[in-house]
């Protein structure tokens, strides 16, 4: 659909330009209006980025809770990396397991993928399909459905809700 | 506007404290791998935490002009593009072949491999 991403690359020009200004004289807004349509309109009449993105209430919603609750698992990972780092006798048990996603659209999968590498601990180092290869510094267990249920359940429930 | 200050004071230690842990466990891991694991904490937490203080640490009057938005800039990229390059390093090091240290307990990547499940990643 057109309109769609043409109106989301909009708003992600426009914003980040009043991000950079900071300020909300009406030049600067005026300007900013002119320049991000014109933006969009030369370079994402034709990109298929933003297509599968949902434009509901309810995905904004899950969007807002989905930045919190991946905020979160950053703090936690964090601390656990933290402890096993500065504990003495370096308490590590990596190995590399396969979790299998049920996400379809290409950019959930890629939002899911960084996810995982952003937390500390877990690590994505293949994606083939459905399957990601992920390297985890503390294996709890190496079985595919039970590793899934760890690491990726978390992000996909809410994944599933913002983009078809 | 005094606590603001020193929130920002508090986050920029914080921060710092992150960079400082992530840069002794990449002394004290012991393959290449876990170092990687440690790097994103690093340019994570850390720089997320710094770049939030130093834009509260910018604000002293309200109607001034300040950094906030320019660090959420910042931030934002940093996390759009750390984890792409820190996967490519993650994969080079995996296509290279470079040995996984002893205590490794599975690696289910080799194993799908070796039963044709997918081919081999290769050099792009």
């Amino acid at each position: 659909m057109k309109i769609k991403n043409l109106s989301v690359s909009f708003i992600i020009i426009m914003a980040a330009w009043l991000l950079l200004n900071w300020s909300f004289q009406v030049e600067i807004v005026l300007i900013g209006l002119i320049l991000s349509l014109l933006l969009s309109l030369l370079f994402c009449s034709k990109c298929q980025l933003f297509s599968e993105l949902k434009l509901t209430p309810k995905a904004f919603a899950y969007t807002l809770i989905y930045i919190f609750v991946f905020l979160i698992e950053l703090v936690k990972a964090n601390i656990d990396v933290t402890k096993r780092i500065l504990s003495p006798n370096l308490p590590i048990n990596p190995g590399v397991v396969k979790v299998e996603t049920t996400l379809n659209s290409k950019m959930a999968r890629l939002i899911l993928a960084n996810s995982i590498t952003l937390t500390p601990g877990t690590f994505t180092i293949e994606i083939h399909d459905n399957a990601l290869y992920i390297h985890w510094i503390d294996v709890k267990n190496s079985d595919v459905t039970e590793a899934t249920e760890i690491l990726a359940r978390k992000f996909e429930t809410y994944l599933k809700e913002i983009y078809d | 506007m005094e606590i603001i200050q020193y929130l920002g004071g508090a986050l920029l230690i914080m921060g710092s404290l992150s960079l400082l842990i992530a840069s002794i466990g990449l002394i004290r891991m012991p393959d290449v791998y876990n170092r990687v694991q440690t790097g994103t904490k690093a340019s994570t937490l850390g720089a997320i935490l710094s770049f939030l203080g130093v834009g509260l640490l910018s604000i002293e009057n309200w109607s001034e002009t300040n950094w906030i938005g320019r660090v959420i800039i910042l931030i934002i990229f940093i996390i759009i593009t750390n984890p792409v390059s820190s996967h490519i390093l993650m994969r080079a090091a995996y296509v290279m072949k470079i040995p996984f240290t002893i205590d490794t307990k599975v690696d289910k990547l080799k194993e799908d491999i070796e039963n044709k499940v997918l081919e081999e990643p290769k050099d792009e």
